[in-house]
């Protein structure tokens, strides 16, 4: 190990060296994308705009804005999201007080329950058959019922629930004649806000971003989540005149298209990840509180 | 626990009157119980249709048993040998690079600058909210052979440009390290929490004794935050094969498919898209039994070498 005879403080350089290295790596794509939401897309596609913008513009949001495509996903990703955390809520938070609860009995046999559907479950087909058989295909249902709960979530949640919820006051409730409801909305759910916004938090990201379940799930365009209607422009190209200046598509030029699907392209994803940027530097320490409480092992 | 077993052991009338008088814990499982019982175990009992010639107009009951005919078929199909090489070297070469959220977290944890240290962590958690769609999307941007940016790199370096997107031989390459842009900073929490837990004392007494600072990350830090290490390796190959498979279906192209093609995608495109149910649940099906051999294996291996398991 002698080897490793560096003085701390070269140590001290080299260590803050190397993580602002990595920092900027990471941070740098990101600042790209701002950057060139704002430029002139012909800076960017040839190369002009590396780091800060270039020839500013704000035509690429105004397309933006105009497209009606992407604002009905838009609209379609908030009700999912916004439909899909309450139920989250709904299934976890009272199931996770249950279990966190010594009165229930067979505890064993609901936790096996639910945990065994980490080590298996029947695959993307069978499920795709249940959610067809249910009818649920091509309805909001599909998105926000299959998956909307983890086993992960239910231990994270109940383990906060035995932490925080001491058993005196539950039995002194009890005693004084209180049921678990009025127990449960008027006690255990304003001492767990901090699990509850934990919760909210993460599932509401994932249900943001994913597109997956839409990919499968819906056929009309009209009920797409924002995910899809990105997938089409940033992936399968196919931005275009279908917006509301559609009218004018005839006579758009080629070049033309071109300017505005790579205008297009940067503006939107800004768009589309606004909301999380915005709240993220605020929750961060929700997020990171989440991720700890999930670590704890009993 | 005591009181449970005793309960379980114990007359019918107890637990009538627990029953009675702790009804409501039972239908707050109630919501659990429905969702767990059809969109999992409904799928489980579903499965048989791997060993069946499934038609919906007959139901997974009624349709008739055809026994190791699809997983045949797969395993004897041209396509099989790439499907599981792909698959297993995809996963292999994101394993490989299950080391460096712990460096950057070691890392992170050495800075001495408070506020350095947060701005950072900030920053490079921050790609963990992108969506895989967006991060795709900008991969198409960046890597475009015309207008990316790394290609005007490269060629202002004198070097032809490079069709990423398309090449077989760049797939792997750019879906693992476009993860690890994605996560490295977010891998880091769990390990730093574990370092924050590490005993001050041992550090006093090394560095009495002379320890450098890159002795006492190897000798104290290291072993100390060895058990989360191997609990998240053990989680790690539990996922084994399934990761990431949404987003090898967005960079996937006819193109790029010889590399691209893994066992997932394609019981997408035979299941859903082409809708032969029965063989891609077969496919499915052999994958997940990959997926549980591999986490039991590598459990009791863990358990054995290190007394740290999940079980």
């Amino acid at each position: 190990m002698s080897k490793f005879s560096l003085s701390d403080k070269a140590f001290d350089r080299l260590n803050f060296l190397f993580v602002l290295l990595i920092t900027i790596i990471i941070i740098y794509p990101l600042i790209f994308v701002i950057s060139a939401s704002i430029s002139d897309p012909h800076a960017v596609n040839t190369g002009k705009m590396w780091l800060w913008p270039v020839d500013v513009t704000f035509e690429g949001f105004q397309r933006v804005f105009q497209n009606d495509a992407i604002w009905i996903g838009y609209k379609n990703t908030i009700i999912y999201t916004v439909v899909g955390v309450i139920v989250h809520l709904f299934v976890l938070l009272p199931a996770a007080y249950a279990l966190s609860r010594k009165e229930l009995m067979g505890k064993k046999a609901w936790l096996w329950f639910i945990l065994f559907t980490m080590l298996f479950n029947g695959g993307l087909i069978p499920t795709y058959l249940v959610v067809r058989n249910l009818q649920m295909l091509d309805t909001m249902w599909a998105i926000v019922i299959p998956g909307v709960v983890g086993a992960w979530s239910i231990l994270v949640a109940r383990t906060f629930f035995q932490q925080t919820i001491p058993d005196q006051l539950v039995e002194a409730a009890k005693i004084d004649g209180a049921s678990d409801i009025y127990l449960f909305f008027k006690v255990v759910l304003p001492l767990s806000m901090p699990i509850i916004a934990v919760m909210a938090l993460f599932h509401g990201v994932a249900l943001w971003n994913q597109y997956f379940n839409a990919l499968i799930y819906l056929r009309t365009e009209d009920k797409f989540p924002l995910q899809l209607i990105l997938r089409q422009i940033l992936i399968l190209n196919e931005v275009s005149a279908d917006s509301a200046s559609s009218a004018a598509g005839s006579a758009q030029s080629f070049a033309d298209q071109i300017k505005t699907a790579s205008l297009v392209k940067y503006a939107v994803i800004i768009v589309s990840a606004l909301p999380l940027l915005i709240v993220y530097p605020f929750l961060q320490r929700f997020f990171v509180k989440g991720v700890l409480i999930g670590s704890v092992k009993e | 626990m005591a009181k449970d077993q005793s309960i379980q052991r114990g007359k019918r009338a107890t637990i009538k009157k627990s029953f009675q008088r702790n009804w409501q814990l039972y239908l707050f499982m109630m919501p659990v119980f429905l969702y767990f019982f059809i969109f999992h175990y409904i799928p489980m009992y579903g499965v048989q249709i791997a060993f069946k010639d499934y038609f919906a107009t007959l139901g997974i009951w009624g349709s008739e048993w055809v026994g190791f005919e699809h997983f045949e078929r797969f395993f004897s199909s041209y396509y099989f040998w790439r499907l599981l090489k792909n698959t297993i070297i995809l996963n292999l070469y994101m394993l490989v690079l299950f080391p460096l959220p712990i460096i950057l977290a070691l890392a992170f944890n050495e800075l001495r600058n408070g506020a350095f240290k947060k701005w950072t962590q900030t920053l490079t958690y921050a790609p963990h909210f992108i969506s895989v769609v967006v991060v795709v999307g900008m991969l198409v941007a960046f890597l475009d052979p015309n207008t990316g940016l790394i290609n005007h790199l490269l060629r202002a370096l004198g070097i032809d440009s490079i069709p990423f997107l398309t090449s077989p031989d760049w797939f792997r390459h750019i879906f693992v390290w476009s993860g690890q842009w994605q996560t490295l900073g977010w891998s880091t929490i769990i390990y730093l929490a574990a370092l924050a837990g590490v005993n001050p004392e041992l550090h006093e007494a090394a560095k009495v004794d002379g320890a450098t600072r890159m002795q006492r990350i190897l000798r104290i830090n290291i072993p100390s935050i060895m058990p989360t290490i191997v609990i998240l390796f053990i989680l790690n190959i539990g996922n084994f094969m399934q990761i990431g498979f949404e987003k090898v279906l967005l960079m996937q192209n006819t193109l790029n498919s010889e590399t691209s093609d893994v066992i997932q995608t394609f019981v997408y495109e035979t299941g859903i898209l082409e809708g032969q149910y029965s063989f891609a649940a077969a496919v499915g099906l052999f994958e997940s039994a990959i997926n549980i051999v591999l986490l039991i294996t590598v459990n009791q291996i863990a358990r054995k070498v290190s007394e740290n398991s999940l079980w």
